[in-house]
């Protein structure tokens, strides 16, 4: 009965969803209300059913309904609850269930919470919203319907992926298609905008939260799925340039560059039409990613041609969704000329410089991840493209934009002087040069990149505090005076510092583990000791453990620094019945400066096991970094002219606040 | 592998499909492979950090726990045991399967836009921001031209008013 009503709930959401996607299109034309307020009725209407739906997909998991399809091959009865629970999106049909899911909340959202949007506008937005709905939700129905029963039910399922059975994925996929989705909404609001054909500041501060918002998501997702492989997969990697990372990596640069450009937009009401253009782009390449991962057409040439409904699907909606958009921005875009002049340096100048910059690093990723697919269509040859591409390309492009990246903040909106800003960040310069100096010297000139690397981390952390010494006149007036400076900054100002300063514990963390992490790997008996670092790992034992989904070897090591207990860390090898698959739990222990990580490896039958022992040091800063970057975006949304705001659109209405 | 496994959206599953089609579990280099010459053994390493695993995703082979990576392994410790210089094993193993062995891609005909591209964008970018500025900066000389006196009277009163 469940999966009949999620079943009946979708296609009551698609039926919804169309309305809401093309009556109060008429409405705002029209100058009709309440058409244009069934927008926000079907907004919150369509959430509903979807929610239903989902509702309905879960319940059918969690009891195990093995007459629908989607959980016989995705589920099984001995899984534990969480994973059930989670086993819905674990697949195909229910991870773009719950595309559609996230996607319609923010639907719901925009009609809860724009209140103080003009009714036409928020008509509009709500409508394309709605486009991008009912075309994913005639996707799901008409390609990819999670609720199609099977004739015979089995007895039992076949299990979920192994390897997504864990609490990283739990909560992962989720951030992940927040993020994703979330651009959604700039989209909307760009496409809004130039039906309206009108965009101005209050535009900007009205798009921005969204864009905030998905960005934070975006980053937390990216940050879980490298930690995630970091220690699932078992040999401390953490990125690997596969194209489906490069994928959530590309909209993600592409929003970085939205996040900075709209704040001209807000602040300066320059760099508009690009704006709405990124916004169309940035949304476009999410749609590409979801394309990318759900043909196959990447992974495997091969994948596309098995299901070819699916994927062309996917296509004719990329096509419809960007195609239209950009073409009406080319009908559009020559009315909505004006932006208010800035000298290229000032602050509008040195964002711009940050656009340039991402959007090369976006095009940089896009090339190494479709290039190979383009040289294999001309027949001739098959080339990779790996980490190697991307040192040579990408890092140059990512070191100019550290470089930019602090004195952006240092200068004046309009027009500044870069000697002056320079000025300003002194301090951070010689701690820079100073900190990489150093590091040169001390491993004796063989290091002169990682020496780059960590003065550029010096570089962009001290050069963000620096931007707070200098808020507060530290040093320049009365420490009082300082304190009351500092308590006055707007919180978009410290989201800014902590953002910053969280990219700069990325670079650094990179740098040193890539330079100095340590590998030791071995084979040990029962008793036996091996180091890493001045860590000695005794192996005290190898059990064997039965468990209902798998049997597993877990090997348990006590750690030992200079002769003293450390930590006691278990690492495991299981394999999981149903599926026929191997997986690694990896032990590590981390204590905020460096992880030791070790692995469980092939047994050789005479008692030896194969063990691998990693020094990483500095690595909890990648994930810490990332972290903290989506913190400074939070801050940023908590700040004041988000939460009032309530702006009106009033000529003249200018920002007291000193502009970040 | 059935493709549906293709289709989730997670980071790095393509990998993991890899890994998990191998049962493979950890990074590779297994203790009986290692050169007992050390020097020999750290170009083995880096060399092996360039070259793709054919049958896995985006991995080297100095990551992957497939059986041909190791294959590939012990041919380039052959190789390099035998004397071979680092071009010579990169060009023996590119002879036996072609490019796609390597994870930098030659610069070559059909990927010279690969390599330059990611300059070509960004002076196409900078140049294109570079008019721009200069094309505003003429606009503004020319739009800023005095008030008529008539302007001047209007503008009087509407900031008195405000």
């Amino acid at each position: 009965m469940a999966a009949e009503i999620g079943h009946y709930a979708l296609i009551l959401a698609l039926l919804i969803s169309l309305v809401q996607a093309s009556f109060p299109l008429v409405g705002a034309a029209r100058g009709d209300r309440g058409l244009m307020m069934l927008a926000s009725h079907c907004a919150v209407g369509g959430f509903g059913f979807v929610a239903l739906a989902f509702a309905a997909l879960t319940w059918c998991f969690v009891t195990s309904d093995f007459s629908v399809a989607l959980v016989v091959s995705s589920s099984q009865l001995a899984k534990p609850l969480v994973y059930k629970f989670t086993g819905v999106w674990a697949n195909h049909e229910g991870s773009m269930l719950l595309w559609v899911l996230i996607l319609v909340i923010f639907g719901a959202a925009i009609a809860i919470f724009g209140r103080n949007l003009p009714a036409a506008l928020k008509a509009r937005v709500l409508a394309v919203q709605a486009m991008i709905a009912s075309g994913f939700l005639a996707f799901s129905l008409g390609t990819s319907n999670p609720f199609n029963r099977l004739d015979q039910a089995p007895l039992d399922g076949n299990g979920m992926n192994p390897i997504l059975q864990d609490p990283g994925l739990v909560i992962h996929p989720p951030f992940l298609y927040l993020g994703y989705v979330g651009f959604s909404v700039a989209f909307s609001f760009a496409v809004a905008a130039l039906i309206e054909g009108r965009v101005d500041a209050t535009w900007a501060r009205w798009v921005r939260p969204w864009v905030l918002a998905a960005w934070c998501f975006l980053t937390i997702g990216i940050t879980l799925g490298s930690f995630w492989a970091y220690y699932i997969l078992g040999w401390g990697g953490w990125w690997f340039w596969d194209p489906v990372e490069n994928v959530s990596f590309m909209p993600w640069l592409a929003g970085t560059a939205l996040l900075h450009s709209s704040l001209v937009v807000e602040r300066r009401h320059a760099l508009v039409n690009w704006t709405i253009l990124l916004a169309i782009l940035t949304f476009s390449l999410s749609l590409i990613g979801t394309f990318v991962v759900r043909s196959g057409v990447l992974t495997s040439v091969h994948a596309f041609a098995t299901d070819p409904e699916r994927g062309v699907f996917i296509l004719a909606l990329l096509i419809l969704a960007t195609g239209g958009a950009l073409t009406l921005y080319a009908i559009r875009i020559p009315a909505l000329k004006f932006g208010a002049p800035f000298a290229a340096v000032s602050r509008e100048g040195s964002l711009t410089v940050n656009n340039v910059l991402l959007l090369a690093a976006t095009a940089t990723v896009f090339l190494g991840t479709f290039y190979p697919l383009f040289v294999d269509l001309m027949g001739r040859d098959k080339i990779s493209v790996g980490p190697p591409f991307y040192n040579r390309t990408f890092v140059p492009i990512m070191v100019l934009l550290m470089i930019a990246m602090v004195i952006g903040p240092a200068l004046k909106w309009k027009r500044d002087s870069l000697k002056n800003a320079i000025f300003t960040i002194r301090t951070a310069i010689a701690i820079a040069v100073a900190g990489a100096f150093l590091v040169a010297a001390l491993t004796l000139g063989k290091h002169l990149l990682t020496a780059m690397g960590i003065g550029l981390s010096l570089w962009i952390i001290c050069g963000s505090l620096m931007a707070v010494v200098n808020r507060m006149k530290l040093g320049r007036t009365d420490f009082s005076q300082s304190l009351k400076l500092a308590a006055n900054a707007p919180r978009s100002f410290y989201g800014l510092v902590m953002a910053h300063m969280g990219f700069g514990f990325v670079v650094g963390a990179i740098t040193t583990v890539s330079t100095w992490q340590l590998e030791n790997v071995t084979t040990m008996k029962q008793g036996e000791s091996a180091g890493i670092a001045g860590y000695a790992f005794l192996l005290r034992d190898v059990k064997t453990l039965r468990g209902a989904q798998y049997d597993a070897d877990m090997g348990t090591f006590d750690v030992t620094l200079d002769g003293s207990a450390i930590t006691t860390l278990t690492a495991e090898r299981r394999f999981y019945h149903v599926q026929q698959q191997q997986t690694t739990h990896t032990g590590i222990r981390t204590n905020f400066i460096s992880n030791i990580y070790v692995t469980l490896g092939e047994p050789d039958g005479s008692g030896l096991w194969v063990v691998r022992l990693y020094y990483h040091p500095l690595a909890p800063w990648l994930w810490l970094g990332g972290l903290t970057m989506a913190l400074g975006g939070f801050t940023s949304l908590s700040d004041r002219r988000f939460r009032v705001g309530a702006p009106q659109r009033a000529r003249g209405n200018l920002n007291p606040a000193p502009a970040e | 592998m059935s493709t549906r496994l293709h289709m989730k959206s997670f980071a790095a599953i393509a990998l993991i499909l890899a890994l998990s089609l191998f049962a493979g579990n950890a990074r590779a280099v297994m203790p009986d492979e290692v050169l007992a010459d050390p020097v020999l053994e750290a170009r083995a390493r880096n060399l092996s950090q360039d070259l793709r695993c054919l049958v896995c995703q985006n991995q080297s082979i100095d990551d992957s726990s497939a059986p041909l990576a190791k294959d590939l392994r012990v041919i380039v410790r052959e190789r390099l045991t035998a004397g071979d210089t680092d071009e010579q094993v990169i060009d023996y193993l590119v002879a036996r399967y072609g490019n796609y062995v390597l994870l930098k891609p030659p610069f070559q005909g059909d990927t010279l836009f690969l390599w330059i591209g990611p300059a070509v964008f960004l002076i196409a970018a900078a140049g294109i921001c570079a008019l721009y500025f200069r094309a505003r900066k003429r606009n503004e000389d020319e739009i800023a031209v005095p008030l008529t006196e008539g302007e001047r009277q209007q503008l009087d009163e509407v900031v008195k008013d405000s």
